[in-house]
């Protein structure tokens, strides 16, 4: 694999996207994508655990022996994931607040473990920083796209409640798009699912299209 | 290579997780206690909040936080009421109740006066549907503060559905019906243990 940041940040936004074509982390990416800013908050959350998990495990791979690296590997982000947990609670309540369900969701997120598996144990830390924001910016796009596209038919709004996550001055991004209530599917677990498909498919016909010309 | 023969030496294993976990270990606990402080006083402060969402302005002069008793209410799970003083008199007492709701439990917070009239209900925490059942929330409708000004005796406690005075809501009648039957079960409850939660009678209160 190639360590220049420019295949790396392509890796992660598109070619392998966490999401969209790892299709690792669908729990989350299912659960919490009630909305657009859900999803914004569960990517930025997941993207700064990703990031220090990477750069943890790069450091530390040198003296890792390959056959407890997993229990190892699960210790660290466990531990991490606690840390941010109480940190965020102690010193960023308002921020906890709308954020602290997804928080705990993290350590299950395999998308983590499979970053550092995969790249940051066999990598430096610089590559590996790399990596983690370039994933975690991938799943953040994936993540807000599925919330706002349930939150536009579901609920007929757009980035609700962005101001909490962001600060009052983010409230521009608050659009409600039309009065009518929306399908109520789309907010519940199906239209989840119902969205990832039909935006699977649509990144696939992308691909092959960009193949074949 | 001598790291190489290190790593590979069956004590090696062992002891880099048991280095690795106490490690973890360590930083769990620095972490712990330096945010302890910190998060019990944000909780608190959300706390204060919901009290005096629940609280008609300047109802209190006391800091209901300091105020509070546990009282044993017969059923096995003491009852944290918060008494709100005016001039030293308790005039109301704040608690929460929980409701079963279409998706688990609801937490209502509800503020009595001295003579069984609620002065407020908010709903603390639920798991209902969103864009039904979560018209209990102030974010969404006012509904809740339908109860506000209601006794036991003032109202038809059930859902319009039911026969009642309070609303239901398009395609979601559990989950009010649940919040209804939870503030009528805490009025019952101040019914039952009014001298109590005034602390008027002190015999079965246990002080913080």
């Amino acid at each position: 694999m190639s360590t220049s940041i420019k295949t790396l940040v392509k890796d992660g936004v598109w070619d392998n996207n966490v999401v969209l074509a790892q299709m690792i982390g669908l729990c989350p990416a299912a659960a919490v994508t009630t909305s657009g800013t859900n999803g914004l908050g569960m990517g930025l959350a997941t993207t700064a655990v990703l990031v220090i998990a990477n750069v943890l495990v790069a450091l530390v791979r040198n003296i890792i022996s390959p056959q407890v690296r997993i229990p190892v590997f699960v210790v660290l982000i466990a531990s991490l994931v606690t840390v941010v947990d109480m940190l965020l609670n102690a010193w960023l309540h308002e921020l906890y607040k709308v954020l602290g369900l997804f928080i705990a969701l993290i350590v299950v997120n395999c998308a983590i473990l499979g970053r550092v598996e995969a790249f940051a144990s066999k990598n430096g830390v610089w590559p590996a920083f790399v990596d983690g924001l370039a994933m975690g910016l991938g799943f953040t796009i994936a993540l807000t796209l599925i919330g706002l596209i349930r939150e536009f038919l579901g609920s007929g709004t757009l980035f609700a409640q962005a101001s909490q996550l962001l600060g009052a001055s983010f409230a521009f991004l608050e659009i409600r798009v039309h009065e009518n209530g929306g399908a109520l599917l789309m907010i519940l677990p199906p239209g989840a699912f119902a969205v990832l498909g039909f935006l699977l498919a649509g990144k696939r016909l992308l691909d092959t299209r960009g193949n074949t010309a | 290579m001598a790291f190489a023969e290190l790593k590979a030496h069956p004590l090696y294993q062992p002891l880099l997780l048991g280095f690795m976990t106490l490690l973890a270990s360590a930083t769990l606990a620095w972490a712990s206690s330096a945010t302890r402080q910190a998060i019990a006083e944000a909780e608190a402060r959300d706390l204060r909040d919901s009290l005096a969402q629940v609280l008609p302005e300047a109802f209190a002069d006391n800091d209901l936080l300091a105020d509070s008793a546990d009282i044993d209410i017969g059923n096995g799970n003491p009852l944290r009421a918060y008494r709100a003083r005016s001039g030293g008199m308790v005039k109301g007492v704040v608690f929460t109740v929980i409701g079963k709701g279409y998706g688990g439990e609801i937490a209502v917070l509800m503020a009595v006066d001295e003579n069984g009239q609620i002065l407020g209900a908010r709903v603390l925490k639920h798991t209902e549907t969103p864009g039904l059942g979560d018209k209990i929330e102030i974010a969404k409708s006012g509904w809740i503060d339908t109860f506000t000004g209601k006794t036991l005796a003032s109202a038809n406690w059930a859902v319009k559905k039911d026969g009642g005075d309070f609303d239901q809501f398009a395609g979601a009648t559990i989950t009010p019906r649940a919040v209804v039957s939870a503030v009528k079960g805490g009025l019952e409850i101040f019914d039952r243990h009014k001298a109590t939660l005034l602390g008027t009678d002190t015999r079965e209160e246990r002080n913080e």
